[in-house]
């Protein structure tokens, strides 16, 4: 004791003129080392006298009276802070981030309003808004928002079919939950700004899992049906009509052939008939004539006989049995 | 002088310990009862600042001004529906009569308990009062969205509330809102935190969740294998009536054009007896043509058309 604040060379003894100097110095160092502040950037000072709110204060060097008459709490008003739900990111920003891992699978599982089960991982970004309200209104706020958060959450989700909450309700299930949360938040003058809810992980619970996914695979399985029922006629049926559309127009063809045949062969015909009007006999006489000349030069065997010869015929080498017969008859008579 | 400066020192130190027992701070989060002896003495000191009181004899207590938490154990019970449920509630509360506060309860401890009773029996009666989805769903009557993938199944539907959460939660608050107010407590606020299906219930509610979306599964299946069939049977109809109006259209035409070529050789060798001869004629011609070819063999007399010199001829050198 008698070594303390001494400094070397002084007289040992005790007197109360150096006591009280002793004493004064202390108080000196102490009152000076408790008459400044500092408030970060992010945040403001709430200062109280002799516990009394007194000022919020702007970030910066300040003074304030020493010896626990002025304090100051620094609130971080800039910072955006966040609470998880259902999950929880390493490196929190402050306790109330997020549960411990055995409180995640309670956070999570939700009854919706067709009474089927879904989890649901989201997260709350959130803000300071007022210092006063956060410090001396409610104890505890960031629980309280905790609190506040999952039972707004599954008021929200208690409205939505499971379907809607899986697949199609997300944003709207992120937007009516921050509002709501909003106006809890402002009933119990919590002093917070309530600036995203974000949804993550969403699912149906792990034993029905599977036949979610069944679902969705006989989804595909019905399009494919189609698809390929679809390619079946899309095979058939083009093709079916470029061949009837072909058929059709050989048929023209036919018919135009039809026609002009009949034409062609008609106006030969009567070019032919107003000849032959003119000399009749003579004509017809001409064209079989011309015909035969034709004919018979083509022809290999040829047999001319005269009208009276009927004998000449057994004679000949035909391969008709009966003609023969006939023949060798005739003869023997 | 020296004995002087003793007694000043002397003097400082009790000086200190009764200023200190004089005066006393109350923070902003605070009210203060000040007991003599145990008693509350004088009004509730809710405002915050330094204060002064007789030293020694009197005690400060500090009682918490700020909204507090009172965070529910979780509690298995059943709905009017006869499921058992896991339910969680919170509450908000503030003590608003200090002085009854502290002589009934004295402590947060004994607070926290005291909410636990009241709130958690309420809770129960009301739970015991409705069926689950009265106290899962909120807004009556909202039409959920619906999924356009899934629009083809009957399913979706949000089944129809007549009270609802909220004002279950208003049940249980104005039932435990009276009983606390005699302990100094102001209810503000208490909501369903959590409410989960029993772990016994959970297998069923599971097993009714698969089943559902295995028909849904089903649907589908037939629905892709129904659409398919209509298709082909499209097809099938579409292959028919392609074909069956080609025929139609080519006999149409052929038949036609036979006519058309019919009439036109009608009209030019049937326009007289002559004409009708003639076409006989060249016709027959015709046909020889094409019936006669070089394996025919033809046998002639002298008395034919081509022939007719050849016998005269030979009879006159006979003769």
């Amino acid at each position: 004791m008698q070594t303390k604040m001494k400094p070397p060379g002084f007289d040992v003894r005790l007197s109360p003129s150096r006591i009280s100097l002793v004493i004064s110095a202390v108080i000196l160092v102490m009152a000076f080392l408790g008459s400044y502040y500092t408030v970060s950037a992010e945040s403001v000072g709430v200062l109280q006298r002799f516990g009394h709110y007194h000022e919020v204060v702007d970030p910066g060097l300040h003074f304030k009276i020493p010896f626990g008459i002025d304090s100051v709490t620094q609130v971080p008003v800039k910072r955006q802070l966040k609470e998880e739900f259902g999950f929880g990111t390493p490196g929190a920003t402050f306790s109330q981030q997020m549960t411990s891992a055995t409180e995640w699978n309670l956070e999570t599982t939700m009854v919706t309003g067709d009474l089927n089960t879904a989890l649901i991982e989201w997260v709350i970004q959130f803000r300071i808004e007022n210092a006063f309200d956060f410090l001396f209104k409610v104890r505890e706020p960031a629980d309280a928002l905790r609190d506040v958060s999952e039972s707004v959450m599954r008021e929200v989700i208690g409205d939505r079919t499971v379907d809607e909450v899986l697949t199609i309700g997300r944003q709207d299930i992120e937007s009516s939950a921050q509002e709501k949360m909003q106006e809890v938040v402002n009933l119990y003058q919590m002093g917070l700004r309530i600036d995203q809810v974000q949804l993550k992980n969403v699912n149906p619970p792990r034993p029905v899992q599977s036949s979610f996914d069944e679902v969705n695979e006989a989804q595909q399985e019905r399009e494919q049906m189609i698809n390929v029922a679809r390619g079946e006629y899309n095979k058939a049926v083009p093709r079916a009509s470029g061949i009837a559309d072909q058929k059709i127009q050989a048929a023209k063809g036919y018919a135009m052939q039809r026609v002009n045949r009949a034409q062609g062969d008609a106006s030969k015909f009567n070019a032919l008939f107003d000849e032959y009007l003119k000399a009749p006999e003579v004509t017809k006489k001409r064209l079989y004539l011309e015909t035969m000349i034709e004919i018979i030069p083509n022809i290999n065997q040829k047999i001319i006989i005269d009208d009276a010869a009927n004998s000449v015929l057994p004679l000949l080498q035909i391969a008709t049995p009966n003609l023969v017969k006939n023949t060798v008859k005739r003869t023997q008579k | 002088m020296r004995n002087v400066g003793y007694i000043v020192l002397a003097l400082a130190f009790p000086l200190m310990i009764l200023a200190y027992e004089s005066f006393y701070k109350v923070n902003e989060t605070e009210q203060v009862i000040i007991t003599q002896f145990g008693k509350p003495v004088g009004d509730v000191i809710n405002k915050s600042g330094l204060k002064i009181k007789t030293p020694f004899i009197q005690t400060v207590n500090r009682i918490e001004k700020r909204i507090l938490l009172w965070d529910g154990s979780a509690n298995d019970m059943p709905t009017k529906d006869k499921l058992y449920i896991t339910v969680d509630t919170f509450g908000r509360w503030r003590i608003k009569d200090p002085l009854q506060y502290y002589l009934r309860l004295r402590d947060e401890r004994s607070a926290q308990s005291r909410l636990e009773d009241i709130l958690g029996s309420e809770t129960r009666n009301a739970v015991a009062k409705h069926e689950l989805i009265e106290i899962i769903r909120t807004t009556k009557g909202r039409i959920p969205n619906i999924d356009p993938l899934l629009a083809s199944v009957d399913i979706g539907k949000l089944l129809p509330i007549q009270r609802g959460r909220r004002l279950i939660e208003q049940d249980i608050f104005s039932a435990a809102a009276d009983k606390l107010s005699e302990f100094g407590i102001e209810l503000l606020d208490i909501r369903f935190k959590r409410i989960n299906y029993n772990e016994s219930v959970r297998k069923k509610i599971y097993q009714r969740m698969i089943s559902e979306r295995q028909q849904i599964a089903e649907k589908f299946r037939s629905e892709g294998a129904g659409e398919a069939a209509r298709i082909i049977g499209n097809k099938e109809r579409e292959l028919q009536r392609i074909q069956s109006e080609a025929y139609r259209e080519i006999q149409t035409i052929q038949g036609d054009s036979d006519a058309e070529a019919t009439e036109i050789y009608a009209s030019a060798y049937n326009s007289d007896p002559s004409s009708r001869d003639l076409y006989g004629f060249v016709k027959t011609l015709e046909a020889y043509k094409s019936v006669v070819d070089e394996k025919t063999t033809l046998i002639l007399t002298t008395n034919s058309e081509l022939y007719k010199m050849f016998g005269r001829s030979i009879s006159k050198i006979e003769k």
